[in-house]
């Protein structure tokens, strides 16, 4: 049994597997179906202030190896997850973490400051990179000034680990990334889904109810890759990759690309128990090449 | 209660071909006894082997036959994921996470009549229904609806089970037109109606049941991704909000709905 144990700042994770914002629930809608505590992390649906209805169905395409969705946040705020949710989720065996959004630094940095009074959630994940929102969320992830106003905000209002999931809709990643390690960032989490769109061509219109929406799955897992490559030689943080992971080898691909830890996402819906068999995976093949810790694969990619 | 939810690896025990659009697969779970299920509820079927498709297909729980450990899938043939379904073969490994959502309320006594329609595949779950109501000694009546004769399914089995009444739109079987213009339900007054089928003939349905002050539910079909309410994707305006059907559903009293 090789350690899986990974830091992000100043988190443990007991194994470098986390599951995706959006993509796993609270984690309890899994539970009949995969053992919660095999999991290193659980980022929950992205939680704002105020609570949000989301977009008009359709919200989701199925695209060749992944998928175009458009959720746009559908969430009951911040208040109703501290109240109803947090009690319930809060002995989960893993990390809950908690994903954050907002359509102003000031709104970003209450929702923030509500969690960081939950004392069973050690870290946020905030996400300035959401395509699917039109009053925020990607607006600030797609420049440095954007990205940084938020990080700075909420960096004031949170005071635990704190991880910040970068839009790939940039032209230069790299220095999104710079710039909210510079206001205080504890991780970044790369990346998001890719903008994109479907169309119906007997009905001549867009398959999606506003039109765009964030692509994921195993499609977007190259580009993905790149840019966490990228990011973990210029940043001194831990990074988080995602985007397409769906087996142990991709998990360890992202790890040599510079990854501390990973996400699954869109994965869980094809194979519920995706996370634990990853998980295991990645245990099998570093017993296999006798390696003693993932740490020690960590970034070693050429 | 919510029934717990398994990931099973079903082997298909037979597999028929109905018609060119639809095949029925019938599949048992080799390692162990199916888990309880409920009419109305459905599975998510991995689609394997497929180069168009990712995800899984929502699929409802056509017949459940616990004597001899089987479930039955109703699959119309429609896109490549249902194409790539229909072509598994007997012996062939199935994955199937199930059972899913909220399935029909049912009847408590017999003196209640419970109309059952359904139209084209959506025919489907009220299989099991009336099988259930069946054993429970509630005799069902079923109107079913199809485009043509060679599209209206099973009927062999609806008729095993309760009273079947057909319409065809080319009048091919039994009454002309569709299942609302049916004459039963001016003969007959019933106290409650469960429907799955398209969508417009679901809300002509609920239409005629809101008229004549008869408890409705319906069964929607959003497209899904997950199939246990973490993507958010299957929502269906109600009068609660955005709600998912695969775990709020998919089964609705029409009075949830904000149909007009």
């Amino acid at each position: 049994m090789a350690n899986l144990n990974t830091n992000i700042g100043s988190l443990q994770l007991k194994n470098p597997v986390m599951t995706a914002s959006g993509t796993f629930g609270y984690g309890i809608e899994f539970e009949d179906v995969v053992d919660l505590s095999a999991i290193g992390g659980i980022i929950v649906k992205g939680t704002t202030f105020q609570p949000r209805q989301g977009n008009d169905y359709p919200r989701m395409v199925e695209t060749p190896s992944g998928m175009l969705n458009c959720v746009g946040l559908q969430n009951k705020g911040v208040q109703y997850f501290c109240e109803t949710i947090y009690p319930k989720i809060r002995n989960i065996d893993t990390e809950m973490i908690v994903n954050v959004s907002g359509s102003s630094p000031e709104d970003y940095a209450r929702c923030a400051s509500c969690i960081n009074d939950l004392e069973d959630i050690h870290a946020i994940e905030l996400n300035i990179s959401c395509p699917n929102v039109h009053d925020g969320g990607m607006a600030f992830g797609v420049t440095t000034e954007g990205a940084a106003s938020v990080v700075r905000a909420v960096r004031k209002a949170y005071n635990k680990t704190l991880i910040v999931k970068l839009s790939p809709n940039v032209t230069d990643i790299v220095s999104i990334a710079k710039a909210v390690e510079t206001e205080g960032a504890d991780s970044v989490s790369l990346i998001n889904t890719l903008m994109g769109t479907a169309i119906d061509i007997e009905k001549r219109r867009r398959m999606l109810s506003i039109g765009t929406g964030g692509l994921s799955g195993p499609c977007v897992k190259p580009v993905a890759l790149r840019m966490v490559y990228q990011v973990a030689k210029a940043v001194s943080i831990p990074v988080i990759g995602l985007g397409g992971i769906s087996s142990a080898t991709d998990a360890i691909e992202f790890i040599m690309a510079g990854a501390s830890a990973i996400e699954i996402g869109t994965a869980n819906f094809v194979d519920p128990s995706i996370t634990a068999k990853v998980a295991q995976g990645i245990n099998e093949w570093l017993d296999a090449h006798n390696i003693a810790s993932v740490r020690d694969i960590i970034g070693v990619a050429e | 209660m919510a029934l717990k939810k398994h990931i099973i690896d079903l082997k298909v025990v037979a597999k028929e071909v109905l018609g060119n659009r639809f095949v029925l697969l019938k599949c048992t779970d080799p390692m162990a006894s199916l888990p309880p299920m409920m009419p109305g509820q459905f599975a998510q079927l991995r689609v394997d082997g497929s180069k168009e498709t990712y995800l899984r297909r929502p699929i409802s729980i056509n017949y459940v036959d616990m004597t001899k450990n089987e479930i039955w899938f109703l699959v119309q043939l429609v896109g490549p994921g249902s194409r790539a379904l229909g072509r598994l073969q007997q012996g062939d490994l199935l994955n199937a996470l199930l059972p899913l959502g909220n399935g029909f309320s049912m009847p408590v006594s017999s003196d209640k009549k419970h109309l059952l329609v359904g139209g084209g595949v959506g025919t489907a779950p009220l299989l099991y229904m009336g099988a259930q109501m069946s054993m429970m000694g509630i005799k069902p009546t079923f109107l079913l609806g199809a485009r043509t004769a060679d599209m209206l399914l099973q009927l062999e089995d609806f008729e095993r089970v309760g009273d079947v009444y057909v319409t065809t739109e080319d009048g091919s079987m039994g009454e002309k037109g569709f299942v609302t213009q049916h004459s039963i339900l001016f003969k007959q007054r019933f106290d409650r109606i469960s429907v799955c089928g398209p969508s417009p003939m679901m809300k002509a349905v609920a239409r005629f049941a809101r008229q004549n002050s008869v408890p409705c539910e319906v069964s929607l079909e959003n497209m899904m991704a997950c199939g246990l309410g973490a993507c958010l994707c299957c929502v269906e305006k109600t009068v609660r909000g955005n709600v998912c059907v695969c775990t709020e559903g998919p089964v609705f009293d029409v009075n949830e709905l904000t149909w007009e």
